[in-house]
């Protein structure tokens, strides 16, 4: 009976703790939806209205009109839909050859993208802003692109999923005379579908909130990505409190939906590698 | 053991085609020598037809075929990789490569580049800002990594347990992780306002005197703390999923032991749950560490690296003598030290997993 009480006491502790570091976590993000509804000049009036009596939804509509936000998030989606996809196709195409196939240099070549994923981009920002410049991709859309696409996490992500899947596999089909193009095709790519929604998520969250790549190559407005663009609008009318806090939702929504949809790939991919930061 | 073979093969077929090899390689310099004599358009691109048939057979007498089944392999796979490795090559790991001879040249990005030996790093030392931002990102790194950890390691222990809306829970903590940090950083300076933000209003409330009430972001003594909190707050949902999976390999019986022995709570964590994290506590301190040497988002949205010198960190200091003082080649050298700190943290991870392994 004591012991049911106590256990009881500890289970309502234990939500009670949860519910407050619920709290923690998620204030900013109620605080931002309610202010986004709001007058500026009633954004800061505390205690804290929660619910706005009168919701100011024109916020919303204003927005559009204020700075280019549609450009913004077109360039964005673009950007974000063939970087993630060049980056899915590549990496798993190389990570293929990688895991499952011997040949000359496999090892060397291995070697190379291993060695660049423990030096940060931060290193090599600066030359690498050199070189796409002295392409004549400064200011493009390409070069936010390259910087992007190839990375060696995503080979070095597929290759160790790829290498978890038996052998004997391809070599049943290399047997029946399937050509290794149609055993990444039609037997490794279906396998690989956990692999590469992960690699999908990391890929699209972290090209659709990218700042400082953006910020280092796009200088002409149009061009200019959502993460830029919002940045750009905050510490130009820093005052529009109702108006950055819409701004800010609509640049959470893309992503909210595909981490929704995809977040149990998400969590796996993390466990299982860890890696990206 | 397959390598082998195939070598054996080859040089037996080279043995056997030697004394042909060696009448084609004469023809081969014949041709070479008749090309610099043929001065006419026409009978150059003769000579070449031939040079190229010519080469055609010394392959196929080497390797016994137009291409043998090794080369072919060796296509296929490198066909395979040429689409990722090109753009790899050319947009990483040559500016990586660039990015160290970098540092010891002295160059604006316009004039040629001049050597400067070890100049760019005899700067460093004498660079107060460069010295502001080593200790800030060191600061940053001291106060976070510890930070994040303890707050991942007790949620992922709290939404481990059973309860209701778990899933629920677990996305919701790890939502800050992908939101943009624009957005959220906007909203966390708004609540850290100093003037009229909730933060100090609360503050205020509960009878914090108006002339105490923090400055954050504006302040010098408070504006690292803030940026710390952010970082916290925003980077915690990762390693809790990484903790989580931790906490997932614990196997069962362990606790169902200890729970026989008589355990309590703090007892099991502190003999199972601490002792069998360590491997998991080993990563994210190595992941962590790593991300807080790179940081600038952050500082930039909400500190833009003051007041003062404050909050400068390395990567900020790289951002700011690259493309606004275009000081490449000592914007290089600054990315060197970033890289070393970067390094030493990696080879100890290194070292770790091999102890770990052989656990």
């Amino acid at each position: 009976m004591k012991n049911k009480k106590k256990l009881k006491s500890s289970r309502l502790f234990l939500y009670a703790v949860l519910i407050f570091l619920m709290v923690l976590m998620l204030i900013p993000f109620i605080w931002m939806l309610s202010a986004s509804l709001k007058l500026d000049k009633d954004v800061f009036i505390f205690p804290i209205e929660w619910i706005p009596g009168k919701p100011r939804w024109k916020n919303y509509i204003d927005i559009w009109t204020k700075i280019p936000l549609a450009a913004f998030i077109r360039n964005t989606s673009k950007l974000t839909v063939i970087v993630t996809v060049l980056q899915l196709l590549t990496s798993s195409f190389a990570a293929y050859a990688f895991a499952k196939l011997n040949f000359r240099h496999r090892n060397t070549l291995f070697l190379a993208y291993v060695a660049t994923i423990a030096v940060p981009w931060q290193v090599y920002m600066v030359p690498q802003f050199m070189m796409m410049r002295s392409f004549g991709l400064n200011d493009t859309h390409t070069a936010i692109i390259c910087l992007q696409a190839f990375s060696a996490f995503g080979v070095f992500m597929m290759r160790q999923f790829y290498r978890n899947i038996p052998d004997e596999l391809c070599e049943a089909a290399r047997i029946d005379g399937m050509s290794e193009y149609k055993i990444y095709a039609g037997i490794m790519l279906p396998l690989s579908k956990p692999a590469l929604s992960s690699l999908l998520i990391f890929t699209f969250v972290s090209t659709w909130n990218d700042f400082l790549g953006p910020m280092i190559y796009l200088k002409s407005e149009e061009k200019k990505t959502l993460q830029i663009g919002l940045r750009m609008f905050i510490s130009q009318y820093s005052s529009e409190y109702g108006l950055i806090m819409a701004a800010s939702v609509i640049s959470l929504i893309p992503v909210l939906i595909i981490f929704i949809l995809l977040q149990k790939y998400f969590v796996e991919g993390i466990a299982s590698t860890g890696i990206k930061g | 053991m397959d390598k082998k073979i195939s070598e054996e093969k080859q040089n037996n077929l080279m043995g056997k085609n030697a004394s042909k090899l060696a009448v084609l390689e004469k023809q081969l310099d014949e041709l070479f020598s008749r090309l610099e004599v043929v001065k006419n358009q026409k009978g150059k691109e003769k000579v070449l037809i031939n040079i190229a048939k010519t080469r055609n057979k010394m392959k196929h007498m080497k390797y016994g075929g137009v291409f043998s089944k090794e080369a072919k392999r060796n296509l296929v796979a490198y066909s395979f990789i040429a689409p990722n490795f090109i753009g790899f090559t050319v947009f990483t790991l040559g500016p990586v490569l660039f990015a160290f001879v970098l540092a010891f040249l002295k160059w604006d990005g316009n004039n040629p580049m001049e050597f400067a030996g070890l100049d760019n790093f005899v700067k460093l030392t004498t660079d107060t800002r460069f010295l502001d931002a080593f200790v800030n990102t060191i600061i940053f790194s001291a106060a976070t990594v510890p930070l994040t950890l303890l707050c991942a390691l007790g949620l992922a222990i709290t939404l481990n347990q059973k309860v209701k809306f778990r899933n629920l829970f677990r996305t919701a903590s790890f939502f800050p992780y992908v939101a943009s940090l624009v957005a959220v950083a906007a909203v966390w300076n708004m609540l850290f306002s100093p003037a009229n933000g909730p933060v100090n209003m609360l503050l205020a409330k509960i009878g914090v005197a108006a002339q105490n009430l923090p400055k954050w972001a504006a302040d010098k003594e408070f504006a690292m703390l803030t940026v710390i909190l952010f970082s916290v707050w925003k980077s915690l949902g990762y390693y809790m999923v990484i903790y989580l999976a931790g906490l997932q390999g614990i196997s069962r019986e362990l606790y169902e032991a200890a729970s026989l022995d008589g355990a309590n709570g703090r007892q099991k964590f502190k003999s199972v749950t601490w002792p069998m994290l360590q491997p998991t506590t080993f990563f994210v301190v190595v992941i962590l560490t790593i991300n807080c040497f790179k940081v600038y988002d952050q500082i930039y949205m909400i500190t833009q690296g003051g007041p003062g010198t404050s909050t400068l960190v390395l990567v900020y200091h790289i951002y700011e003598t690259a493309f606004k003082t275009w000081d490449l080649g000592y914007a290089s050298a600054i990315s060197v030290v970033l890289f070393l700190l970067v390094l030493i943290v990696t080879l100890v991870q290194f070292k770790g997993e091999k102890k770990y392994v052989n656990m």
